[in-house]
C-alpha cells in the first residue's frame, strides 16, 4: 500500500509525509504575510479615523458574523476530527466528516452571499450612496469589502481542494489515510478558520459598546 | 465496542478545544457590548489569539513531533510583528 | 575522477530523454524545468533590452524628439516591469536553482516536482497579462505602480499589469516553498547544513525572502485592483486614504526583492572564485551567517526608499541605521570572497572574469548604497541619476553578471558540451567595459542633478548621455555574443566530461548531461570547497 502513495524522489513514505506537512506550512506562512498587508493598513487607519470606524463597524451584521465564525470554528473541529480517524484507520468516518466539513464551509459562503446582499441594501459600498458622513467610514468600508473578499476566494480554494479529496477517495476510503493530502488540505482550511477568526473582531465587534 | 471507544477517543480532545473555542467567541461577543473604552479592541485581539493558538496547536497539530513545522509558524507572527513595527516608527512618529 | 564509466548500456540523459514537445510540456524533471524557465527568461530579456534601447536613444538628444512623452514613459516602465519580475527575480534560482539545488544536495529532484512545473506556468501565467498590457498600449506608471497615479490618472493598461505581476509572484512563492523544503528534507545521507555548498545556503536564503516578502505585494497589487476597477477607497487622499502607505506596503515588498536578485548571485560567486582560485572558501561559517543576515535584515529597511516622500524624520533615521547596519554582512562577504584569493592557483576562465567583475562592480554598487542610506545625501540624489546607477551597478553589474558567470560554470553540465573559451573571455570583458561605460557617467550626472525618468533635459547633460548610450550598445554586443557562441557550442561544441573544471561539489559526480534520476552512482559527500584537502594545509615544519 505504502509503494502506491511514494513519488519520487523520496525514498521513504514518512519522510515525504513531513515534507508535504512542512511545505504546507511554509505556504501558510506566506498567506498570513498575504493577509499581513490588510491588518497594517486596517490598524493605521483605525488610528487616523476612530469615530469613522467605530460609526462604520456598527452597520455590519453581527448575527450573520458570529453564525459565519462558529460555522467555520465547527468546521474545523470536523475536518481536525477527520484526519485523527484517517490516521487511526476509520476511512469511511474520515471521509464522512469531509462532507460535513465541505457543507459547512459551503454554507458560510451561503451565508456570506446574504450578508453581502444585505449589505448592498444598506448602501455600505464606498461611492455617493454610502450613508456615513464620518471621515474614515468609507475605508473601513473598503477593508470590510476587500477582506471578506479574498478570504471568501481562500474559502472557495479550500473547497475546490476538499471536494478533490472527497471524490478522489470516495471508493477507496483508505486512500484518506496513505495519501499526505488529507494533512495539507486540512492544514489549509485551519489557517482559512484563524484567518477569520482574527477578522471577526476587526469587521463585527467594533463600535458595538456606543450609542 | 473496542472501535466505538476508539471513535470516541478520536472525539474527545477536539470536542473539548471545540467547546473552548465556543465559549471565547461567546465572551468576546459579549464584551463588545461592554464599554470598555480603549481596551476593547486589544481584547478581542487577546481572545482572538488565543482562538488562534488553540487551532494551531491542537488542530494543526504543531507540537507534535516536527519541530520544524513550528518553526516555520512561528516566522509568519515575527514577520507581521517587524511589519507593524516599523511602519509603527512612520505613523506613531507624525 | 574526470569520467563516469558503465558496465552496461548509460541511462539516457535528461535533455534526450523524450523529445515531444509533450515530455517537455508535462515533465517534472527539475532540469527540464529550468531549461523551459531559461528559454523563457531569455525571451523576456529581449523585451526589456528593446525597451531600454528606445529610451537610450532618446536620451542621445536633450529634445524630447524620439518618441513622446506617453511612449518613454511606457517604456521605461516596462524595462522595469520586465526585467525586475520577468528576468532577474526568477534569473538564477528558477534556472539554476531549480537544476542545481537537487544536485547539489545529492536528491533526485526538488520535494514538490509537479508544483515546480505549476511555478512554471504561472510563469507564463504572468507573462501572458505582460504580453497583454503591451498588446494593449503598454503601462506608464514606473515599475513602483505609485498611487495616486497608478489608481487614479494613468489611462494605461494598470490593471493587466498589475495582474501579471500578481501571478508570476505565486510563481516565486511556490519556488521558494519547494526550495525550503527540499533543503530540509531532501540532503543525501552525510549532507549535513555545514556541509552545503553556499549555493544551496544562498538558494535557501532568497527563498526564505520570496516566501514572507511576495504576498505582501500580491496584497498591494489587489488593493490597486480594488481602488481602481471597484472604487473602494485606499490610497485616495480625497477620501481619507494614505498614498504613503501603498508605498511601505510596496516596498516592504520591494526591499527584499533587491536581495531575492543578489543572494543567488553571491552563492555563485562563491562557487566560481573557490574554484578557480583553488582554495577552500575563507570563512565558511561567516559566509553562511552573513547569507541569512542579509535575508532577515533586508526585512528592515525599506523605508530608505521613501526618505522625501514625507515618511517621519524620525523613521528616517531607523530606516538610515538599519540600511547600514545590512551593509556589514555584504561588506565581509566580499572581504571573504577576496581572503579566498590570497595563495590561490588562479586561472582566468570565462565565469572566473564573470566573477571578478561580480566583485568589483558589487563593491562600487554597494558603497553607493550607503550614499544612498544616508539621509543628507539621499535628499539630494534621490530619484537622480545617481539611485539608477546605483540598482544597476547591482542588478546588471553583480547580478547580471553572475548570472553569466553561472551560464558558463555550469554550461558543459547542463548540455554537455564545452563553450569556446576565447570568446567566452572577450564576451566578459567588453561587457565590463560596455557596463562601466553605461553606467559610471549616470553617477556623476546624478550627482549634477538629472532626474530620473526624465526625457528631456538641459543640454549641460548631454555628454553623460552620450557616453550611457555607446555604452550600452557596447553592453549589447556583449550579451549578444554568448548568444550566438553558447547556442554554437551546443550544437558543434566539444563534448564536456562530467568535470572539466575539476571542481568539487556533487554536480560534478554526475555524466554531462545528467540523467533523469541525477545520480547513477551515489555520490561521495566530502567537505565543501575541499580544493586543497586539509593535510597538506595543517602540515606544519617539524
Amino acid at each position: 500500500m505504502s509503494d502506491a502513495f511514494l513519488r519520487k524522489p523520496f525514498e521513504s513514505l514518512e519522510r515525504q509525509h513531513m515534507a508535504v506537512s512542512f511545505g504546507m506550512w511554509v505556504f501558510l506562512v506566506s498567506e498570513i504575510l498575504l493577509f499581513a498587508g490588510l491588518f497594517a493598513g486596517y490598524s493605521i487607519y483605525r488610528g487616523l479615523y476612530p469615530h469613522g470606524f467605530l460609526a462604520a463597524g456598527r452597520e455590519t451584521d453581527i448575527v450573520y458574523g458570529t453564525v459565519n465564525t462558529a460555522i467555520l470554528m465547527t468546521s474545523s473541529l470536523t475536518i481536525a476530527v477527520a484526519g485523527r480517524a484517517a490516521r487511526a484507520d476509520f476511512g469511511r468516518m474520515a471521509w464522512r466528516l469531509l462532507v460535513v466539513t465541505f457543507v459547512l464551509g459551503l454554507s458560510f459562503l451561503i451565508l456570506k452571499g446574504f450578508e453581502y446582499r444585505e449589505d448592498i441594501g444598506k448602501h455600505l459600498l464606498p461611492g455617493p450612496d454610502f450613508p456615513l458622513a464620518q471621515p474614515g467610514a468609507q475605508i473601513f468600508f473598503s477593508y470590510y469589502w476587500i477582506m471578506t473578499g479574498v478570504h471568501a476566494v481562500h474559502v472557495t480554494c479550500g473547497l475546490i481542494a476538499l471536494l478533490r479529496l472527497i471524490a478522489i477517495s470516495r471508493k477507496n476510503f483508505a486512500w484518506l489515510s496513505g495519501s499526505a493530502s488529507e494533512d495539507a488540505t486540512a492544514l489549509y482550511w485551519h489557517l482559512v478558520d484563524i484567518i477569520w477568526i482574527v477578522l471577526y473582531p476587526l469587521l463585527y465587534l467594533v463600535g458595538r459598546s456606543h450609542g | 465496542m473496542d472501535e466505538r471507544a476508539r471513535k470516541r477517543e478520536i472525539w474527545f480532545r477536539p470536542v473539548l478545544v471545540w467547546v473552548a473555542l465556543c465559549a471565547l467567541l461567546a465572551t468576546t461577543c459579549t464584551l463588545s457590548y461592554v464599554p470598555l473604552g480603549g481596551f476593547s479592541l486589544p481584547v478581542a485581539l487577546c481572545i482572538a489569539a488565543l482562538k488562534g493558538a488553540l487551532v494551531g496547536a491542537i488542530f494543526m497539530r504543531l507540537f507534535e513531533n516536527n519541530a520544524l513545522n513550528r518553526l516555520a509558524a512561528a516566522a509568519g507572527p515575527i514577520w507581521v510583528f517587524v511589519m507593524f513595527l516599523l511602519m509603527g516608527a512612520d505613523y506613531f512618529t507624525r | 575522477m574526470s569520467d563516469i564509466t558503465y558496465q552496461s548500456q548509460p541511462p539516457l540523459d535528461y535533455l534526450h530523454d523524450g523529445s515531444t514537445l509533450r515530455s517537455w510540456l508535462f515533465t517534472t524533471d527539475h532540469k527540464r524545468i529550468a531549461v523551459l524557465f531559461a528559454l523563457s527568461i531569455t525571451f523576456f530579456f529581449f523585451i526589456g533590452a528593446v525597451a531600454i534601447s528606445v529610451v537610450r536613444l532618446e536620451l542621445l538628444t536633450p529634445a524630447g524628439d524620439l518618441v513622446s512623452d506617453d511612449t518613454y514613459n511606457k517604456m521605461f516602465t516596462i524595462h522595469g516591469i520586465v526585467m525586475v519580475w520577468f528576468f532577474l527575480i526568477p534569473s538564477i534560482p528558477a534556472t539554476f536553482g531549480n537544476f542545481l539545488l537537487p544536485l547539489m544536495i545529492g536528491a533526485k529532484d526538488l520535494a514538490f516536482p509537479r508544483m515546480n512545473l505549476l511555478s512554471w506556468y504561472l510563469y507564463i501565467g504572468g507573462a501572458a497579462f505582460t504580453l497583454l498590457t503591451l498588446i494593449l498600449g503598454g503601462v506608464d506608471t514606473g515599475w513602483t505602480f505609485y498611487t495616486p497615479y497608478s489608481t487614479m490618472f494613468s489611462n494605461t493598461s494598470v490593471l493587466t499589469a498589475a495582474m501579471g505581476v500578481f501571478v508570476v509572484g505565486f510563481s516565486s512563492v511556490l519556488t521558494g516553498v519547494n526550495f525550503i523544503a527540499t533543503t530540509h528534507m531532501l540532503r543525501a545521507p552525510g549532507m549535513t547544513w555545514f556541509r552545503l555548498p553556499l549555493f544551496v545556503w544562498a538558494m535557501y536564503a532568497t527563498s526564505m525572502v520570496m516566501v514572507l516578502a511576495t504576498p505582501v505585494l500580491a496584497m498591494t497589487l489587489l488593493l490597486i485592483v480594488a481602488e481602481r476597477w471597484f472604487d473602494l477607497p485606499i490610497f485616495d487622499a480625497s477620501r481619507g486614504g494614505d498614498p504613503l502607505l501603498f508605498q511601505h506596503l510596496f516596498w516592504f515588498y520591494s526591499h527584499p526583492a533587491v536581495y531575492i536578485m543578489i543572494l543567488p548571485a553571491m552563492g555563485v560567486a562563491s562557487e566560481i572564485i573557490a574554484c578557480f582560485a583553488r582554495r577552500r572558501l575563507f570563512g565558511y561559517s561567516f559566509m553562511v551567517y552573513c547569507l541569512v543576515a542579509i535575508a532577515v535584515i533586508g526585512f528592515f529597511v525599506w523605508g530608505h526608499h521613501m526618505f522625501v516622500s514625507g515618511q517621519s524624520p524620525y523613521a528616517n533615521v531607523v530606516f538610515s541605521f538599519l540600511s547600514f547596519m545590512v551593509a556589514v554582512p555584504s561588506a565581509i562577504k566580499v572581504f571573504n570572497w577576496t581572503a579566498t584569493l590570497y595563495r590561490g592557483s588562479i586561472t582566468f576562465d570565462a565565469p572566473m572574469l564573470y566573477a571578478f567583475g561580480f566583485m568589483g562592480l558589487f563593491t562600487i554598487g554597494g558603497l553607493t548604497g550607503l550614499f544612498l542610506a544616508t539621509v543628507p545625501i539621499d535628499i539630494h540624489v534621490t530619484d537622480t541619476y545617481f539611485v539608477v546607477a546605483h540598482f544597476h551597478y547591482i542588478m546588471v553589474g553583480a547580478s547580471v553578471t553572475a548570472f553569466f558567470g553561472a551560464l558558463h560554470f555550469w554550461w558543459p553540465k547542463i548540455t554537455g558540451k564545452l563553450y569556446p573559451e576565447l570568446w567566452a573571455r572577450a564576451a566578459a570583458i567588453i561587457m565590463f567595459i560596455g557596463f562601466n561605460l553605461t553606467f559610471f557617467p549616470q553617477f556623476v550626472m546624478g550627482y549634477l542633478g538629472m532626474p530620473r525618468r526624465y526625457h528631456i533635459y538641459p543640454p549641460e547633460f548631454q555628454i553623460y548621455h552620450v557616453l550611457s548610450t555607446s555604452g550600452a550598445a557596447v553592453l549589447g554586443v556583449a550579451y549578444f555574443m554568448p548568444l550566438f557562441y553558447l547556442i554554437w557550442s551546443f550544437r558543434h561544441g566539444a563534448r564536456a566530461g562530467a568535470n572539466p573544471w575539476h571542481a568539487k561539489g556533487l554536480e560534478w559526480q554526475t555524466p554531462s548531461p545528467p540523467p533523469h534520476e541525477n545520480f547513477i552512482i551515489p555520490p561521495v559527500i566530502e567537505q565543501p570547497y575541499d580544493y586543497h584537502p586539509k593535510d597538506i594545509v595543517t602540515m606544519k615544519a617539524p
